[in-house]
């Protein structure tokens, strides 16, 4: 809400000070008492030299058919000539003019501009005729349009030549522009916000004053009122009035509401809105004569009802929930609380007007609001909920301001069609409760000192305050509402700083917390960065790496965009993701692992089951050195990726890992992917990403992994079994094998280690050779042997015992060929 | 010439020979101390002496081997010491050749940012909420507004545009619902519940520099008999400072919240304070929201307001990662660019 602190002054016994310095230090009050400031302004901004002019010759151009030649008088000496292109300007008209030297905001650019001596087609203009907008007024507050000319003061405005536009037009004004919180509805009014600063301040607040004379004929004689229903509205009333001369609002008006960041309308239109910033409550005038009938009703909109409303746009309205104005014979009016309708719009030939004063019900206004997306100063106000002390005061103050302005007579008689009285709400308080949950050590004078600045009545018995929650502050209905209040009248700077104390909590993670994050850690310590994605993504992409591909997966009923639709079943594609906008950007090397959550939908309105995920992806070269031929750059391949996986199940604890050659997932390569197993439970696969996914993006060859965490920690065993490391020493033979290439690694070492007896303590493969040299169909595999006995010094013959019971089992299960 | 005189005059000679000798020290001590040596030659006039000067014979002929012995073994070791140092000279290499290298991955620095926020608290006794059960990402609307004071029609719902995934399931906007599920179990006869809840939190926003569809929350709350606004004060005074640094200072300033009253804003000084700067030299920036928790939030999860009291905060780790190194795009958090996560490398902060 933009507050001028000018007018803001009007209902306050003290005035504030309205110098810049002043306007600036008040806001940082405000900011630390009250509510957040956007903004501390003035129209003029940097602009200067704006006076008022009167225009007292206007000649034609020799050379122009567009610009005239005037001389206008500024209150000096001699006259000025100026130049314009005004369609608009006349002999005797007070306008303003931008003198030689002056200031101006640049409406295209608004940069700030010097107004210089210039020659029009040969004609010299000392000086510029402007109209608002050239001043700095946006479109949407200056009173008229661009098109339509330079600025004309009114003849009631009582200017004089040579006067200081920027005062004149209260361009100098400063304006405090609040971000208000959605409970502080009383804001959105000055009164509602004199009490607020008042209340910082420790100034009273003066509620306006104004009279008001009622004429024949009586205004229920004119039209009747109803309610369809008490839950539309608890207030409702109107007055009539009759024989007004709809034009511009004088200056002083147009003033407070281009300030208040308002246009000037008319001044019937301008009073309904200069209430509504004034006490909080918005008001609507129908022009009477244009009603069909004189019966106007609250009710929900009907089936097949539509409405233009006043801006421009006809809207289909949603029978029954709607809630609408209308007359008893045709299509409604407007939407109640929301925004007039063109079919009912005062304008300058209207001469007997219907002004309504309500309280809607806040929530269907918000939904009418909210289905025809209208978010208008009026929908914003009844929403919050507005001072139902005014909103009678605000009509009868309307009607009397149209009585004065617009030369009317407010017929006899407030038509009430509903007026459910509010009821009052006391709370009390103690002084020890308010100590007690701030912390502080304030007195029961503390406490009435700042109750008394707030203004709120209250009454002490015994130690309890019982204070009135007043109208005006709708947002408050409980203690620890009045706690909020003494807290930031006190002063959040002045509360003390302490830490809780009470019984000690020990602060510790639990086992699930420590693998997880110890999970991170050992991938990091495995040379991956740790990567974190969106989770939300397309269906496809969802299911891409799925644990089951017919999980039902989570869905947003109402997405923001088509690649951000679906709730993730894997990490991997959003692990993809980044590969590729990597490789996009040149960077080749990628190893990025990814810890979160994926998602499987259950019945309808059931919470999906949230899983834990564990996923990695390994692209391009390891460079080991940059300049050693040894140690050269090369391509990461499978069994890169399978190395960490392997070594992070080792290091979380994961026992008996097996990898099972798997061609069941179809986003990974048939021929080099592996399932994991521990025991029989299948933890998550590891492997070469399919290249149909991988070569449409230009990427290397892609391995990747992805685990379910969950099954991984709950396989996890607990403890170290810690072995003595012996110091008998050990004893090796090596065996090389030709053998079928359909043999896996997996068999050989299972027939090793079946035959091997009790002395072998490790198998290393150390050589695979699969090449010409070899017969078709053939390769060799050779492996390491090492014995130890750990109660003695391993004897040569035992160990040449087992070593040939093995050559002779893998002779017989595989038909090898040792060499 | 005696044989003492003899064994004298050895003693000199070899002296002479080991102090001159350029080479073979090995086939010197064989020609001097050797089965056929001089001084084993020598020695074997012992048996020509005659009794009462053997003794000192003997002496003498110690002498002269220890001093060989030992001047050799002296004469060895340099010779040792020269060839190694040639070889060491002849092995020398360019040491500001680089280094091979070696990956050492990071964590993500939004979780840099989390984790150092979870040290912070488990230090002072909170415990943290992640889990999937008390802290899931898809929720109800119930858990989510309606819990958190945010009945459906409520104006503040407009704050935080939701994704739905049916009128009744949603992803989660916030970390608070946390807080519900954590006080409904919670056993107060174990004393206050501290925690913290950090997650990932979704609105229905168009992903700019400033804005992103999914961020970080991390949720703080207190319930105990004694809590005031001083403590909630107290206690984001201390993160930030575990944050920011020190020497930096925070104010707060009303705010509003559904699930709070009083609600505040608090604000940390960007730059440090000392005791003798103006106020106005202070800049602020905003940086998290915090209020003494609702009544009617206790309430509803079965807490007797009138008996505990409470605060709750909600730190954005996304900001804070923000403000902290510069990074004016949060869409850069999301990317997974390894030219800006890899730059994250600082460990022992």
């Amino acid at each position: 809400m933009k507050t001028s602190l000018k007018w803001l002054n009007e209902y306050l016994e003290e005035s504030v000070a309205v110098d810049e310095q002043s306007a600036a230090d008040l806001a940082e009050r405000i900011e630390r008492t009250s509510v957040e400031v956007d903004s501390v302004t003035t129209l003029a901004g940097k602009q200067d030299g704006l006076v008022v002019a009167q225009v007292k010759t206007v000649a034609p151009h020799p050379d122009s058919d567009h610009m005239v030649i005037t001389q206008v008088d500024i209150g000096q000496d001699e006259l000025i000539q100026v130049v314009t292109g005004a369609p608009n300007v006349a002999e005797g008209q007070y306008v303003i003019l931008a003198q030689v030297g002056s200031h101006i905001i640049d409406h295209n650019t608004d940069d700030i501009i010097e107004i210089k001596q210039a020659t029009l087609r040969g004609e010299t203009s000392f000086g510029m005729l402007v109209a608002l907008q050239e001043i700095g007024f946006d479109n949407k507050i200056a009173p008229k349009d661009f098109d339509a000319g330079i600025y004309v003061f009114g003849e009631e405005d009582n200017v004089h030549a040579g006067d200081d536009a920027i005062a004149i037009l209260g361009m100098n004004e400063p304006v405090i522009d609040t971000d208000l919180t959605p409970n502080r509805s009383d804001m959105l009014s000055m009164l509602g916000t004199a009490y607020e600063f008042g209340a910082m301040l420790g100034i009273k607040v003066v509620i306006p004053d104004f009279d008001l004379v009622e004429y024949e004929p009586l205004a229920a004689d004119q039209i009747q009122i109803s309610v369809e229903s008490d839950e539309l509205a608890s207030k409702y009333a109107v007055r009539v009035i009759n024989n007004i001369t709809v034009k511009d609002s004088p200056l002083w008006l147009q003033k407070r509401l281009w300030n208040a960041g308002m246009r000037p309308i008319n001044n019937v239109v301008d009073i309904t809105n200069y209430m509504m910033l004034v006490y909080g409550q918005p008001l609507h005038a129908f022009d009477l004569d244009k009603l069909t009938t004189k019966q106007l009703a609250v009710r929900r909109a009907k089936n097949n009802e539509q409405l233009t409303t006043l801006d421009g746009q006809t809207r289909q309205l949603r029978a029954g929930e709607d809630i609408v104005i209308a007359t008893n014979d045709a299509q409604p009016l407007m939407l109640a609380g929301v925004m007039g309708g063109m079919s009912s719009e005062v304008d300058r030939s209207t001469k007997n007007i219907v002004i309504e004063s309500a309280v809607f019900n806040p929530s269907l206004v918000r939904a009418t609001a909210r289905r025809h997306n209208i978010h208008s100063e009026a929908s914003s106000r009844f929403e919050r909920g507005v001072n139902s002390d005014h909103t009678f005061t605000a009509l009868d103050h309307a009607a009397s301001l149209v009585d004065t302005l617009a030369t009317g007579q407010v017929a006899r008689g407030l038509l009430t069609a509903v007026n459910q009285p509010r009821e009052a709400i006391q709370q009390a308080i103690t002084v020890n409760r308010v100590n007690h949950i701030l912390g502080t050590t304030l007195t029961l004078a503390d406490v009435t000192t700042i109750l008394d600045r707030l203004a709120f009545e209250y009454t002490i018995v015994d130690s309890k305050i019982n204070v009135v929650l007043p109208a005006r502050r709708p947002d408050m209905s409980i203690e620890a509402d009045l706690i909020e209040e003494i807290a930031r009248l006190y002063g959040y700077d002045n509360l003390p700083v302490t830490l809780p104390y009470g019984p000690t909590t020990p602060g510790s993670l639990t086992k699930a917390q420590r693998q997880i994050r110890a999970s991170r850690k050992i991938l990091e310590s495995l040379g991956m960065n740790q990567a974190i994605s969106y989770a939300l993504t397309t269906p496809e992409k969802a299911q891409q790496f799925a644990e089951n591909p017919a999980a039902k997966v989570v869905t947003l009923d109402y997405p923001m965009s088509s690649d951000r639709t679906t709730v993730r079943q894997n990490l991997l594609a959003g692990l993809l993701e980044d590969v590729a906008y990597n490789v996009n950007h040149s960077v080749r090397d990628i190893a990025l692992y990814e810890q979160g959550r994926v998602f499987v939908a259950n019945g309808k309105n059931e919470l999906p089951t949230e899983i834990e995920h564990l996923a990695g992806v390994l692209t391009g070269n390891i460079v080991e050195s940059s300049w050693q031929q040894e140690k050269a750059e090369r391509v990461v391949d499978f069994y890169d990726i399978k190395g960490i996986v392997v070594a992070y199940l080792e290091q979380i604890g994961v026992k008996n890992v097996r990898y099972v050659a798997t061609d069941r997932h179809a986003n990974m390569h048939p021929g080099r992917t592996a399932d994991i197993y521990t025991d029989d439970v299948y933890l998550g696969f590891v492997g070469q990403i399919h290249p149909k996914m991988t070569r449409a993006k230009k990427m290397t060859p892609v391995y990747g992994f992805e685990l379910n965490l969950f099954t991984v920690m709950s396989a996890a065993k607990e403890t170290v079994s810690y072995q003595p490391v012996t110091r008998f020493p050990q004893v090796s033979r090596d065996v090389a094998l030709l053998i079928n290439d359909t043999i896996t690694n997996e068999q050989v070492m299972t027939v090793i280690h079946q035959a091997a007896g009790s002395k072998l303590a490790d198998v290393t493969l150390f050589d695979v050779y699969a090449g010409d040299k070899l017969p078709t169909g053939k390769k060799s595999l050779a492996y390491q042997l090492t014995y130890q006995n750990n109660e003695g010094t391993l004897v040569e013959a035992e160990v040449n015992d087992d070593f040939e019971v093995v050559t002779k089992a893998l002779v017989a299960e595989l038909g090898a060929d040792i060499r | 010439m005696s044989l003492i005189e003899d064994l004298k005059a050895l003693k000199a000679t070899a002296v002479a020979r080991i102090n001159a000798t350029e080479a073979d020290v090995e086939a010197l001590r064989v020609s001097l101390l050797g089965k056929k040596g001089e001084l084993t030659a020598l020695l074997k006039g012992m048996k020509d002496v005659a009794p009462e000067e053997r003794k000192t014979v003997g002496e003498i002929g110690n002498d002269v081997r220890q001093t060989i012995t030992t001047l050799l073994a002296q004469k060895k070791a340099a010779e040792e010491t020269a060839r190694l140092n040639e070889q060491l000279a002849a092995e020398t290499i360019d040491v500001t050749l680089p280094g091979s290298a070696h990956q050492v991955g990071q964590p993500h620095v939004l979780q840099q940012i989390i984790d150092e926020i979870e040290q912070h608290f488990l230090g002072l006794g909170f415990e943290i909420i992640d889990d999937i059960v008390d802290s899931p990402e898809v929720e109800t609307d119930e858990y989510n507004f309606e819990r958190e004071n945010l009945p459906k029609d409520h104006p503040a719902r407009d704050m935080q545009d939701t994704f739905y995934i049916t009128p009744e399931i949603l992803l989660r906007t916030q970390t608070s619902p946390v807080q519900s599920r954590s006080l409904e179990k919670h056993d107060f006869s174990k004393g206050p519940l501290k925690m913290i809840a950090p997650g990932k939190v979704y609105r229905r926003d168009t992903d700019d520099a400033t804005h992103s569809h999914q961020f970080h929350q991390v949720e703080g709350m207190v319930v105990g008999e004694n809590i005031t606004m001083a403590d909630l004060k107290g206690t984001l005074l201390s993160i930030m400072q575990k944050l920011f640094g020190e020497k930096h200072q925070i104010r707060m300033r009303p705010s509003y919240f559904p699930f709070t009253e009083p609600s505040v804003e608090v604000d940390v000084s960007w730059n440090e304070v000392t005791p003798d700067m103006k106020p106005e030299d202070i800049e602020w920036i905003e940086v998290l929201g915090a209020g003494m928790t609702h009544p009617n939030v206790l309430r509803m999860d079965g807490i007797d307001p009138e008996k505990y009291s409470a605060f709750a905060f909600g730190l954005g780790p996304d900001r804070f990662a923000m403000l902290k190194y510069g990074v004016d795009d949060i869409r850069q958090f999301y990317l997974n660019d390894v030219r800006f996560l890899s730059q994250f490398n600082r460990k022992g902060n």
